[in-house]
């Protein structure tokens, strides 16, 4: 299996090259539980892995509000999210 | 007159300004809203409180409209959203700076804020701008706010009776509804915006189709309000379909991106080629907007006038039916001074500011 390495919230992660953003992030963080909080505090992470729920957000090289589950991993990738990212965007 | 029924169609933010203005001044009032109170352009709209000076007349209602703002938001923030967040205009070239620099001896003389920006200041103030521009002026004393939320409040503190129904006819003395029944009242405001001619055909009012784009929440993005200085030029003289740069921070982190302009287009579907303008035409002043995510786009019309002034008055012809409509893109900012002048005619009290370049007698000659 071809694998490649991201950088989740500043941390090195090896993953498998032909993944989503959300596939890496869920493989790096089995234990999983929020990846964005709401404008009013509530939890929120990814749901539908189809494009259409938008709960998915993360911030990718430096743009916010990419969707994870519809972004191919790329090397050196530098994904940011929840607390140690872009909470409550 | 002394204060008695009113019957005022229309709950956009006009209607609803006049309604509380006239019942603080001990009108009764009767609100007719077909749909809900603060829809149509009040909701389309991106609720933008700016002085604008293209005209004297238009600086003098929209200053005093800014400043009635200023006043009903900073003692409600959160009600209405009020965000004193001020204007950027920018300049494109060195032509539209040294017209820049006019314009702050105007806004000066209107007693309002006004600050030339040189590039440098400019690029402080607004970085995301694309390089290259000569610098430009800035309102501070201009303002965000909901508009919808703030019709809503305006209309529930005067006490009135709203009846959610559709006006059919205004005769003498009142108005017929869609159910066949008919409200009766010394006076009648009609405040339909773009809608206006349905119901008095005569008037110079023409639907100006106008389309926004809101994007999701990148606080910071922009700290103003920023538009092209050849906003007015492009977009309120022209009888043509025209594109402006004009975008505008909410509270929420979110930026609504307009404007454009169409005449005579009377279906409300979103048109993909003047969409397509009116976006690279922002991106051109700012390109960081292309890499951003649009949440919605939707369309609203603004209610246009042969002189770009509102119709604020009595009607010369038909005796009873004031007028408080033609905001064009104005309407929530001038809603506030646009109630006042009203009321003040009403009640034969000294308004504000003169009420003469807003009288609807302008566009109806003498019998």
């Amino acid at each position: 299996m071809a694998t490649l390495t991201v950088f989740i919230n500043n941390r090195s992660y090896t993953c498998d090259a032909s993944t989503t953003v959300a596939g890496a992030i869920t493989q790096a963080t089995p234990q999983l539980s929020a990846t964005r909080q709401s404008v009013r505090d509530m939890p929120r992470t990814m749901v539908c892995g189809m494009g259409i729920c938008f709960e998915c957000r993360v911030t990718i090289n430096g743009a916010a509000h990419q969707l994870a589950c519809q972004t191919p991993v790329a090397s050196g990738m530098r994904i940011t999210y929840g607390e140690g990212g872009d909470a409550k965007l | 007159m002394s204060p008695s029924d009113v019957i005022i169609i229309g709950g956009g933010i006009v209607g609803c300004a006049c309604a509380h203005r006239l019942a603080e001044t001990g009108w009764r009032v009767t609100l007719v809203e077909r749909d809900t109170i603060g829809s149509g352009a009040t909701a389309a709209g991106m609720g933008q409180i700016v002085a604008l000076d293209d005209s004297p007349a238009e600086l003098v209602l929209t200053a005093d409209s800014q400043r009635r703002w200023h006043t009903l938001g900073q003692a409600n923030p959160l009600i209405h959203e009020y965000t004193p967040c001020g204007t950027v205009w920018v300049a494109s070239d060195d032509e539209e700076l040294t017209l820049a620099a006019a314009k702050v001896s105007s806004y000066h003389a209107a007693g309002l804020h006004a600050e030339l920006l040189d590039a440098a200041a400019l690029y402080r103030h607004e970085p995301n701008l694309r390089p290259g521009l000569p610098g430009g002026l800035r309102i501070a004393g201009d303002a965000v706010v909901y508009s919808s939320r703030s019709a809503a409040w305006l209309w529930e503190q005067t006490g009135g009776t709203l009846i959610h129904d559709e006006v059919t006819a205004i005769q003498s003395g009142g108005v017929t509804l869609a159910n066949g029944r008919q409200l009766r009242a010394d006076v009648v405001v009609l405040a339909t915006g773009s809608r206006a001619r349905e119901l008095v055909p005569t008037l110079p009012i023409r639907p100006k189709k106008g389309h926004l784009v809101i994007t999701d929440r990148y606080p910071g993005f922009i700290h103003h309000q920023v538009a092209e200085m050849g906003y007015a030029k492009n977009a309120h003289l022209a009888d043509v379909d025209s594109v402006a740069f004009n975008i505008q921070p909410r509270a929420t982190g979110q930026i609504l991106i307009g404007s454009c302009r169409q005449y005579d287009i009377h279906t409300p579907e979103v048109d993909p080629h003047m969409l397509g303008r009116m976006l690279q035409r922002c991106i051109d002043f700012m390109p960081g907007l292309a890499t951003l995510s649009t949440l919605r786009v939707w369309t609203g019309y603004r209610a246009a006038t042969p002189d770009g002034l509102p119709l604020i008055g009595p009607h010369p012809h038909i005796p009873g039916l004031w007028l408080a409509t033609g905001h064009e893109g104005l309407g929530i900012t001038t809603s506030l001074g646009t109630a006042d002048l009203l009321a003040a005619l009403l009640n034969h009290t000294s308004p504000a500011i003169n009420p003469s370049p807003y009288l609807p007698e302008r566009f109806f000659p003498a019998h």
